[in-house]
């Protein structure tokens, strides 16, 4: 089995409410020095065939219209 | 004519579109099971609101791949007439018959209010009972309603009359693009909307305005 990771970002140039929101409260926090925060999604699996990742993606676990995907792959686990 | 009205697990607003089917006279409604691929020989199908499978993923993408998602795709390659309400909506994109998606409100905020809509189209199954420019007072209540599509697509949407509903100036509660409330496919068969016409068709809940697109429905069905 492979474990694999994919991370599921919002596409560049949408709003990202949950960002902004995020990017908001940490100043108040005193952070400072803080921008461009996005809130995607980390989906974990174990998969017998990684080749088939990207299919998984594109048809299920990533809608493409509204999202970008990254795959990673950890052979060793 | 007789109505099907889908019921995912989660879903929620089933009941009430069944109640606003039956009240168009010489209409019936039926209630059909998500795992059930037979679509009983309905003439038209309603897509509900609610929260299939848990909105889990995201709102839609889970519900899509049930058996009775499946007839429903081939019905409307025939010509049936699909109606999508709210998470129904959020399914029929998902599902790749209606265009764009619908992502969390500008405001991150659940939403539960009434709002104006205006109907862009009514040269239509889905509004031929309105006028265009009618507004109509339609109730909302999501989290995950603005309506975005790409550039390009949303321009191809306006220039093939594709935006049947928008919301009237000023009541666009979720950050919509082009306040865009309610959309078809090419075809004219399928609409999604994210208001609820199903809650509003008796005065006593504030208004009967969402009833005209039933009426358009069963009129277009003749």
């Amino acid at each position: 089995m492979t474990r694999a990771r994919v991370l599921v970002r919002p596409k560049a140039g949408i709003l990202d409410p949950q960002g902004v929101a995020v990017e908001r409260a940490l100043p108040a926090l005193g952070f400072s020095g803080v921008a461009n925060v996005h809130v995607g999604r980390l989906i974990e699996l174990d998969v017998e065939d990684p080749s088939q990742l990207q299919a998984m993606c594109e048809k299920l676990l990533v809608n493409p219209l509204i999202e970008d995907y990254e795959i990673l792959e950890d052979a060793s686990a | 004519m007789r109505f099907g009205v889908i019921r995912f697990p989660g879903s929620c607003d089933e009941t009430d579109a069944v109640l606003a089917c039956e009240r168009v006279p010489g209409c019936s409604a039926t209630l059909l099971w998500h795992g059930d691929a037979d679509l009983h020989g309905v003439d038209a199908v309603v897509v509900p609101g609610g929260f299939s499978y848990g909105d889990y993923l995201r709102v839609g993408a889970i519900a899509r791949f049930s058996p009775v998602m499946e007839s429903v795709i081939a019905f409307s390659e025939e010509g049936g007439l699909v109606l999508g309400i709210c998470n129904g909506f959020q399914v029929l994109c998902e599902a790749g018959l209606l265009p764009g998606a619908l992502l969390p409100n500008e405001g991150l905020r659940f939403l539960c209010r009434q709002v104006d809509v205006e109907v862009v189209r009514s040269s239509m199954p889905f509004t031929a009972d309105c006028f265009p420019g009618e507004r109509l007072s339609i109730p909302v209540k999501h989290t995950t309603g603005r309506y975005y599509a790409p550039p390009a697509e949303l321009e191809s949407l306006h220039a093939h009359g594709q935006i049947v509903l928008k919301y009237a100036a000023g009541h666009n509660p979720n950050g919509s693009l082009d306040d865009v409330a309610g959309v078809t496919n090419q075809a004219g068969n399928v609409l999604g909307l994210m208001p609820h016409p199903e809650h509003a068709v008796d005065p006593l809940t504030g208004s009967r305005d969402g009833l005209k697109l039933f009426l358009s429905m069963a009129h277009a069905h003749g």
